[in-house]
Formats: C-alpha cells, structure tokens, sequence
C-alpha cells in the first residue's frame, strides 16, 4: 500500500514540476505581451500608422518604417523562397547520399546558427561593395535571403523527405518521370510544410536589426523608399534608435513602435499555425 | 527454356506466347546478391505467381522487370531480362516508357491524396492527355476494368484515401490500367486486405489475365494456387541469395512438385 501511496506522490511531484516549468516560460511572455500592449496602445492611432515621422522619430507616425520592413519582406521571400525550395528539393531527391552532400548539409545546418551581424558583414562586402548597390533596400534584401535561405533549405528538405516513399514509387511504377513526380506527387504533399517554414523564417528576417544596420536601413528618412537601390526605414532598427539614440523620446511612441513590430512578426507566426494546422485537417 | 506453355486454368488449352524472359539474371545490392541465375519466360496473357518464404527476392525479382530496383542505390543486374524480346536493360532503353508498359501494384494500397478521378487520370495526363472528355472516358473505362466503377461512380471528387482498403487497391489498379500497360505486377497485392476484398481481387486478376500478362507475388499457396496459372518456387541459397527451385504450371507445382523443397515449402513443413 506505502509503495502506492509513495508512487502517487512521486507522481504528484512530478506533474507539479512539469506545470511549474511550463509556467515559467509562459507567464512571463504573457506579460511581456500585456505589458507591450499597457504602455505602447495610446501611440497606436491612424495618423501613427500612416504618416511619416517628423522630429527625429517624436512626431508624426512610422508608416515608413512599416512599409520597409514590408518591402524588406518581400525583397526576401522573392529571393529566398525559389532558391531555397530548389536547394531542397535538390538535397532531398537528387544529391547522391556521399561526403560531398553531407557536407553541404551541414553547412546549412550550421549557415543558420551564424550570428545575424556577421551576415550583415558578409552583405556589406558583397552586396554594398562588391556588387556596387549601395546600402540599399536590394542589399538589405538579398543579405536577409541568405540569412533566410539555410532555414527555408532544412525545412523544405525536412517536408520532402517527409512525404511516403510509397506515393513516388506509384508514381514512377506507372511510367511518370521522376521530376513529374516531384512536381505532381511530392511537391503539393510537402508545400504546407515548405510554406510555414518559409513563413517563420520570414518572420524572423523581420524582426533582424543588426544584418540591416550595415547594409542600408536609414536613422531617419521620413519618406516611402522610390526604387530598390534606396535607402529605407525599418520597425526593429527604428525601434532601436528611437529607444536608444533620441533623448527625450515619449515612452509611449516607444513602445507603440515594440508594439506594431511584434504585431507584424506575431500574425506572421499566426498564419504559418493556421497553415499547417488546416493541412493536418486535411490529413495529408 | 522451351518457349510456349500449356496453361490449364483457362479452359481453353491454348500456347501462349513468352511475354517476359529472364535469361540467367543475377541481382547485386551493393555485395549482397539477392539473386542468382534466375532463367525463365513468363507467358502472356496469363498469371505467374511467385511464391517463397520472406527474404527469398520474390520482389526483387518482381521488379526486374519495371526497373525499380533501380530505386535502391548500388543496384546491379546482370544477365538479360526481355519483354517482347526486347532486352530492357539496355542503355538505349527509356526506363519511363517501360514503366509505362509495365504497371505496379503494392503491397500496400497506394492511391495519391487527390480524389478518385484525379488518380486514376494521373498517368495519362502526365503523358499528355488534357482534353476533359478523354480524361473522362479512360476514368470510367479503367475504373470499369477494375471492378470499382459502380461503387464509386457517384463519388469521383472525393479523396481516394476515404475509399476501403479493398477499394484503395482496385483503384491503384485502375490507375495502373489507365496507361493500357501490357504488363502488371503485383506485390503481395492482397497483403493488406480481408477475405472478401483479397476475392475480388482475384476474380478481377483472372478478368485482367484475359488482355494483360500479370505476375503476382504472394505469401498465400491457396492464392497462388486459386489464380494463377504458372508458379514459380524461389528460395535462399545457403548465403541468402535468391535461387528458382521450381517453375511449371501450377496445377504440376501443387499436385507433383519435382523438387522435393517446393513440396517442403506448399505443404507448410517450412516458411
């Protein structure tokens, strides 16, 4: 009976263990959130959203700011997303299983642990210098791509490796060609998997201040970028001057800029749930 | 190796043709072999089955004859395998094409997650066919052919995965007859299935005998011995390669085995 008795204690402590750590990683997000939303909701208004700052940031509303970390965006999913999903779609059906291959992988493993600053080097020397485009919204973009691209890589291999083996050899076994294979069987199994990842790894080139900083994201420029090869506003590294190099800064346009910019990396997160939550629906 | 056979399960006594031919065929995975001097012609029109205990290359064999052990890196086959005369093994030969001739059946049921009608339309719209109306008439025709026609005709825009078992495999077999392949293999196709499924099976296999020269691989004696009309015995050599022990019509393997572990094997002493 004791041993019981010491059993369903045993047990008790345990769960209690498990919840409490839970609890730790949560709450405090939670209040972060709350906090966030507390302190930086009065700036949130529509002149803040569409009007460019005035006054070094103090005045006047980040609609540059938002639109640059948009374009930052897109300039990084068009460059990212095509290279990377070729890349695994090579890695995962073509390259043969030997050292060479093995290293690639690894390679990639290890391209998405390289601090974000050092990419941002790389871009300087690459993309500013090298090939003369200035700090620029292209140089930005192209730097965050690569960031991007081991990410959008591992995940894309992971969702191809991911789809049975037993849908290609029905495939094949009725004389369709391998690439048709891929592109009919294999690519329409594995694109939930293809598309959330690239949508986190999007989210997180959003949310990069240091790549950025070196390679053209403006201090201030209160106006909407006219080409690519122009210099442009962005949320993170707005949101670190206006905290860290205006004085006198109103705490509240502060934290509403914290408050835009988590908004936008959040739904980014929200949508790549619903999408691979909606394909396991689906059951595929 | 004579080249026509008498076979007994169709009612008409009639000599067919040799359809497919394996002339001392050796298959390496890497330095395993897997089998060894396997000579034989499979008649047209008719059904071969191989039977042998687990791990005697019953599917390797089977697969001789589309190429997909080729799938299985550092694959190697030596000798000459021929369909229609023809050796397939040749540099000049596209492997596509012959897979086109040459349909597979698995083991387990293996329809796409697309709806019924975009399985079966698969292949011939990967080789070209667009017009709605062909795609349509090969649809019901090969769903007709494998006996699933009026059980799904109300539901083609559904997911193939929501289909029975038994109903899974007859689709992947009609979406195997919408190419008009001239062969079809199958592995272990009732493996997965009940009784009454596995029986519909057969009586579609010996309906497809008719047009199509099918080979069916089965760990089932009375299967074997029920449809086919040639068996053939195989068995692990002392180092695990498969060997052929036994090929004759099926009635003599069953009812006069020559060798004396074939009579081992049906009779259940072993395997």
């Amino acid at each position: 009976m004791s041993n019981i008795a010491a059993r369903q204690t045993s047990q008790r402590y345990a769960y209690g263990a498990l919840i409490a750590a839970t609890a730790i990683v949560v709450i405090p997000i939670l209040c972060i959130i709350v906090y966030m939303i507390v302190s930086g909701a009065g700036a949130i208004n529509w002149e803040f959203l569409t009007q460019p700052p005035s006054q070094a940031g103090k005045a006047g509303g980040i609609l540059p700011a938002i639109l640059g970390t948009f374009y930052l965006m897109l300039g990084t999913l068009i460059f990212a997303l095509p290279i990377g999903v070729l890349a695994g779609i090579y890695l995962s059906e073509y390259a043969g299983d030997n050292w060479l291959t093995r290293l690639i992988n690894l390679a990639i493993i290890n391209l998405a642990g390289v601090p974000s600053i050092v990419f941002g080097l790389f871009g300087l020397g690459l993309f500013v210098l090298a090939f003369k485009f200035g700090m620029s919204l292209l140089a930005a973009s192209l730097t965050l791509a690569c960031q991007a691209l081991a990410m959008i890589i591992t995940t894309s291999r992971e969702a191809i490796l991911a789809v049975p083996g037993e849908y290609r050899e029905g495939s094949l076994a009725i004389g369709v060609s391998k690439w048709q294979t891929i592109r009919y069987v294999v690519l329409p199994q594995a694109m939930p998997g293809i598309i959330t990842g690239a949508i986190l790894a999007l989210s997180r080139a959003a949310g990069e201040t240091a790549p950025i900083l070196v390679v053209g994201a403006a201090f201030f420029l209160p106006r909407l970028p006219t080409s690519p090869f122009d210099q442009f506003m962005a949320l993170p590294y707005h949101l670190y001057t206006v905290s860290a190099h205006v004085p006198g800064m109103p705490k509240v346009t502060i934290w509403g800029v914290a408050l835009v910019l988590l908004c936008v990396v959040l739904s980014f997160n929200i949508l790549a749930t619903v999408i691979r939550l909606r394909s396991r629906q689906r059951g595929i | 190796m004579t080249t026509s056979y008498t076979l007994q399960n169709n009612k008409i006594t009639h000599m067919n043709d040799i359809k497919l031919m394996a002339e001392r065929v050796n298959l390496y995975y890497g330095t395993f072999q897997a089998l060894r001097n396997i000579s034989l012609g499979i008649p047209e029109r008719a059904i071969t089955a191989v039977i042998g205990p687990s791990g005697c290359g019953k599917s390797s064999f089977l697969r001789l004859f589309n190429r997909m052990n080729e799938l299985i890196p550092y694959a190697r086959v030596e000798g000459r395998v021929e369909i229609g005369g023809v050796s397939i093994y040749e540099k000049s030969v596209n492997v596509v094409e012959l897979r086109k001739r040459v349909g597979m059946v698995f083991q387990k049921p293996n329809p796409f997650p697309m709806s019924v009608f975009d399985n079966v339309a698969f292949g011939p719209r990967r080789h070209g066919v667009s017009s709605r109306s062909q795609l349509e008439d090969i649809v019901q025709r090969s769903l007709r052919q494998a006996a699933l026609w009026d059980e799904v005709k109300d539901k083609l825009g559904q997911s193939g995965l929501a289909l029975s078992g038994g109903q899974q495999q007859r689709l992947c077999i009609a979406r195997v007859l919408a190419v008009e392949p001239e062969v079809i293999l199958m592995d272990e196709p009732c493996s997965a299935l009940d009784p009454i499924a596995t029986l519909k099976i057969e009586e579609l296999m010996r309906n497809l005998s008719e047009e199509y020269t099918i080979i069916i691989v089965t760990h089932n004696m009375q299967q074997a011995a029920r449809v086919s009309d040639m068996s053939a015995f195989l068995m692990m050599d002392r180092d695990r390669a498969g060997i052929l022990i036994e090929y004759a019509p099926t009635r003599e393997v069953f009812s006069r085995p020559k060798d004396r572990r074939t009579e081992d094997y049906i009779t259940g002493r072993f395997g």
